[in-house]
């Protein structure tokens, strides 16, 4: 028989008001193997704590119920307070008289009566409560980036720079990501390449940073602390340590006829190419698909050329495996595709083009130098209108249901640098809201409208008709005219919505980590754990979490980085025990518990058992990774046989409290 | 290849030329439309009004009959088949629609969206298929450069008509290259040509009909096809210098020859 202490808190007049304290301790003195009540104004206080204290010596307690508030609130409090007086945490059990009774009740007499049934249902569990010790796991001191664009580029950094090896792997040829694409940055109008390829180059130079360029992951194992992931070196047909990165092979390729990816498709590369002038690593790649010799044997003139030797034909993909302590995930967004919204004509007229074409249009490493020119027949655009929103704040299936967060700055931006730059240029913003809540970003929003003239129009765009003479007739209302608009234009700019990478999807499936339906990755808290996945050691940064500037990427970044930091300093990792354990013996092998586990903590064993009449059998049993187990439960529920079960909420114990509610 | 075949009352009148020559040229291409014995009149314009039923019987027994006669129900009449196809579309996914048109009419089996509603152009894509018509085409009709004119009612709500990309359609397009002319591509191709109100304002409709026109003829359109009456009367009435309005169907039967033939 347990020895049970049973403290009441009155939470000052919050449960004391509606709740007959004095009454709860009385009633609940006399339930079996209760040896202590009491009652008192603020149990949590250290005077509080005292008196939990002082009766667990006194009175030799080997099981304590807190009536007080949520166990979300001071669970950790009364363990600690246990624990300091010699108790096992793990023997005190909270019976939320709070938000689960006083507040919600107005009928005093109910109320106590209520608290009552709570405060036995706890005595009930502690009954069955046993001391629980938890587990430890050594911690990898090394870090996985997923991603090599400004976001992850950012973690790495800041991981590296606290004294911890950090890996980037990156899918393409090298790191920079979306922002390496862009012109300037609102909204101080920096050039992007200024302020990023200082941070690309301090990467590659870092002593604690290796990069994956042109690198997928291909497996991922193990739990936090000690993840062990399968990298996938994608074969660059180019050795990477040999070339120079001299750009020689680049021009003398025969095959230039490649759709560019860096600028949009908007003009053409060689089939063995380095992405832009300031890649990292500055290493050629060859496009399988493009290159002749590749295709057809014949060729070769890239190895002819290559004075250092390191075309190499005969590449394969490497695998690699690598051990980390933790893992982010900065996979970065995507602007959506515009097939279903050809009310815009994108796929009509090359003069609709996307924010992101129009960003490059206007690069001075871009398709044509810098210069706004029109991709149609290369004039100069005089009238140029921006669609904001489209897919985005989009029911019905055909965008998004979020807003996009970023478009609102960059079509402000993309509007300001046109007029300063071509004041002979009309242009027109058709928008649905302006969202610009950020550090000097509605004074900038205000500089677009009131000393550039731009011209903003609240309303959406119906229609773009391409016209014979090669311009845009642009429909669209006003609302605030409440008129029907109809502009001649020479360029159409459309903020398209931004999604999460592709690659985000099946990542998250590796990793067991959440998504949301847009496939967004879910943060453990969307308040407190913005920065963590709800899956221990994947970490979340940038705006493969939801959409975000650069600001914004970067310092989530750096959190994320913060939070790998706090894990990786650490020795050895205190385990939850309250994790689930399976009953080998009753375990039927069936794996309901696998299938329904959000984590990936069981797996199953063949395991060889001694039968009743001394021979063995082998049969298939689950096992629980304790160091993955979050202790939601999922299994206990899905298992047919009852043999799993979970420390702390075990199945008798959860019984004992409905057996005891229903008394 | 057998239909139940559902011309509609203009297809009677105003608009004989438009099924004339498609069931002409569905006869060459190996294609029977069987019209179905009784059909009433679709009712022209679909009740928008969720508790409507009486409107929508007609097209109901349309579609059982197809049923009955266990065939798809080929429409030819951009409103019609718009009609047709929508009330269709509630039958299968309205419960409350399902119900009451069931103990309304009755019927011994009752009705839920069973039969497949296809249009003259989706079978010649989808069944007949274009390359193979191209094949049949006897008098391909090189170098005229045609406008196809979709309308309103042809690809909205795109969801449930289910034809062709509502903002930037290939059907007609892919039709016009079958029968061996050259498509244009002009931006009005799918909006309204104002019908409805060609009566009663004529002014809008004038409009609509002026925009069509000139935006088709400025990218050098020689001809319009439609599979409208209603458009194809307001496009001949209501534009200022028209172009020739041509039924696709009248076009499909001069590429297979089915226009000598008959001489």
């Amino acid at each position: 028989m347990q020895r049970i202490g049973v403290f009441v808190c009155w939470c000052g007049s919050n449960i004391a008001a509606t709740v007959d304290v004095k009454q709860v301790a009385e009633t609940l003195k006399s339930e079996p193997g209760v040896v202590f009540a009491a009652d008192y104004q603020y149990m949590c206080s250290e005077a509080g704590q005292n008196l939990i204290k002082d009766a667990i010596r006194d009175h030799k307690l080997t099981g304590v119920v807190i009536c007080s508030c949520s166990p979300r609130m001071h669970e950790a409090t009364f363990r600690k307070t246990a624990a300091a007086a010699g108790l096992n945490p793990y023997m005190v059990e909270i019976a939320n008289i709070r938000e689960q009774c006083s507040w919600i009740h107005k009928d005093k007499a109910v109320a106590t009566e209520k608290a009552i049934i709570l405060g036995r249902a706890a005595i009930a569990k502690v009954h069955l409560n046993a001391p629980l010790t938890p587990g430890e796991s050594p911690v990898t001191k090394r870090a996985l980036v997923i991603g090599g664009g400004i976001a992850g580029i950012q973690t790495a950094l800041d991981i590296a720079e606290a004294g911890f090896p950090v890996d980037i792997v990156e899918k393409q040829p090298t790191i920079g990501g979306k922002m390496a694409q862009l012109d300037k940055t609102f909204p101080t109008l920096d050039c992007a390449a200024c302020i990023l390829t200082p941070k690309m180059v301090d990467a590659a130079q870092h002593e604690n940073i290796h990069i994956y360029a042109y690198s997928e992951v291909e497996e991922v194992k193990g739990f936090v602390g000690n993840f062990s992931v399968t990298i996938r070196k994608k074969a660059r047909m180019v050795d990477p340590v040999k070339c120079t990165g001299c750009g020689l092979c680049t021009e003398k390729c025969p095959m230039k006829k490649v759709p560019n990816e860096f600028n949009l498709g908007m003009n053409n590369r060689s089939a063995i190419y380095i992405p832009f002038a300031q890649a990292v690593p500055k290493v050629a790649t060859i496009d399988p698909a493009y290159c002749i010799k590749m295709k057809t044997g014949k060729c070769g003139l890239c190895s002819t050329v290559c004075e250092a030797g390191a075309i190499d034909y005969t590449q394969q993909d490497e695998l690699v495996e690598e051990q980390y302590g933790a893992i982010v995930v900065a996979t970065g967004y995507n602007p959506i595709k515009l097939d279903q919204f050809d009310e815009f004509a994108y796929a009509q007229s090359p003069d609709v083009i996307t924010s992101l074409e129009f960003e490059r249009l206007t690069n001075a490493a871009g398709p044509t130098a810098g210069t706004l020119l029109r991709p149609s027949d290369g004039k100069h655009p005089h009238t140029i209108v921006f669609v904001q929103c489209v897919g985005s704040r989009c029911d019905g299936g055909k965008g998004k249901s979020y807003c996009s967060k970023i478009c609102c700055m960059y079509t402000a931006k993309h509007a300001m640098l046109t007029r300063e730059k071509y004041p002979d240029t009309d242009v027109y913003v058709f928008y649905i809201d302006v969202r610009t809540p950020g550090k000097n970003f509605d004074e900038f929003y205000r500089r677009a409208v009131e000393e550039y003239g731009v011209h903003y129009i609240k309303g959406m765009v119906g229609k773009v008709a391409p016209q014979a003479d090669g311009t845009l007739l642009v429909q669209g209302s006003d609302l605030i005219e409440n008129r029907q608009l109809r502009l001649n234009a020479d360029l159409v700019v459309l903020a398209a919505a931004i999604e999460p990478d592709a690659s985000a999807r099946p990542l998250a499936t590796k990793l067991t980590a959440s998504m949301d339906t847009n496939d967004f990755f879910t943060e453990a808290h969307p308040k407190l754990r913005p920065v963590e996945s709800p899956t221990a050691g994947i970490f979340l940064s940038g705006a493969c979490q939801g959409p975000k500037d650069i600001p914004e990427t970067v310092s989530q970044a750096s959190a994320a980085a913060a939070k790998v930091i706090g894990l990786l300093v650490k020795d050895k990792l205190k385990g939850n025990p309250c994790v689930a354990h399976s009953n080998e013996m009753m375990c039927n092998g069936c794996s309901s518990c696998e299938k329904v586990c959000p984590y990936g903590a069981i797996t199953y064993v063949d395991k060889e058992f001694r039968m009743p009449d001394r021979t063995t059998a082998i049969r298939r049993v689950a096992s629980v990774n304790p160091a993955v187990c979050q202790g939601c439960g999922a299994c206990t529920v899905a298992c047919p046989s009852g043999a799993m079960d979970l420390n702390g909420f075990s199945n008798s114990q959860i019984m004992a409290e409905v057996d005891a509610i229903c008394k | 290849m057998t239909y139940s075949y559902y011309p509609g009352c203009t297809l009677k009148n105003k608009a004989r030329e438009l099924d004339d020559y498609a069931r002409r040229a569905a006869a060459k291409l190996g294609v029977t439309m069987e019209e179905l014995p009784e059909w009433q009149c679709c009712g022209g314009v679909y009740p928008i009004a969720k508790d409507e039923i009486a409107t929508k019987l007609s097209s109901v027994r349309a579609l059982m009959a197809a049923r009955d006669a266990g065939q798809d129900l080929l429409t030819l009449c951009s409103a019609c088949h718009h009609v047709l196809k929508r009330v269709n579309h509630d039958l299968q996914t309205d419960e409350a629609v399902q119900t009451k048109v069931n103990n309304y009419l009755a019927p011994e089996q009752p009705y839920t969206g069973e039969t497949k509603v296809i249009h003259y152009l989706e079978m010649l894509r989808d069944v007949v298929g274009f390359e193979n018509l191209k094949k049949q085409v006897v008098n391909p009709l090189k170098g005229m450069k045609i406008a196809p004119y979709y309308g309103c009612l042809l690809l909205r709500p795109s969801a449930v008509l289910a034809m062709d990309d509502p903002e930037n359609p290939a059907i007609m397009e892919d039709f016009i290259k079958a029968i061996g002319a050259t498509p244009v591509a002009y931006p009005y191709r799918n909006e309204c040509c104002g019908g409805y109100v060609a009566m009663e304002a004529p002014e809008y409709a004038c409009k609509r009909c002026n925009a069509i026109n000139a935006s088709a003829a400025s990218f050098g359109a020689e001809a319009i096809i439609t599979a409208c009456p209603l458009c194809m009367y307001n496009l001949r009435q209501n534009a200022a210098d028209p172009l020739p309005v041509y039924y696709f169907t009248q076009l499909l039967a001069r590429a297979l020859g089915v226009e000598e033939d008959e001489a």
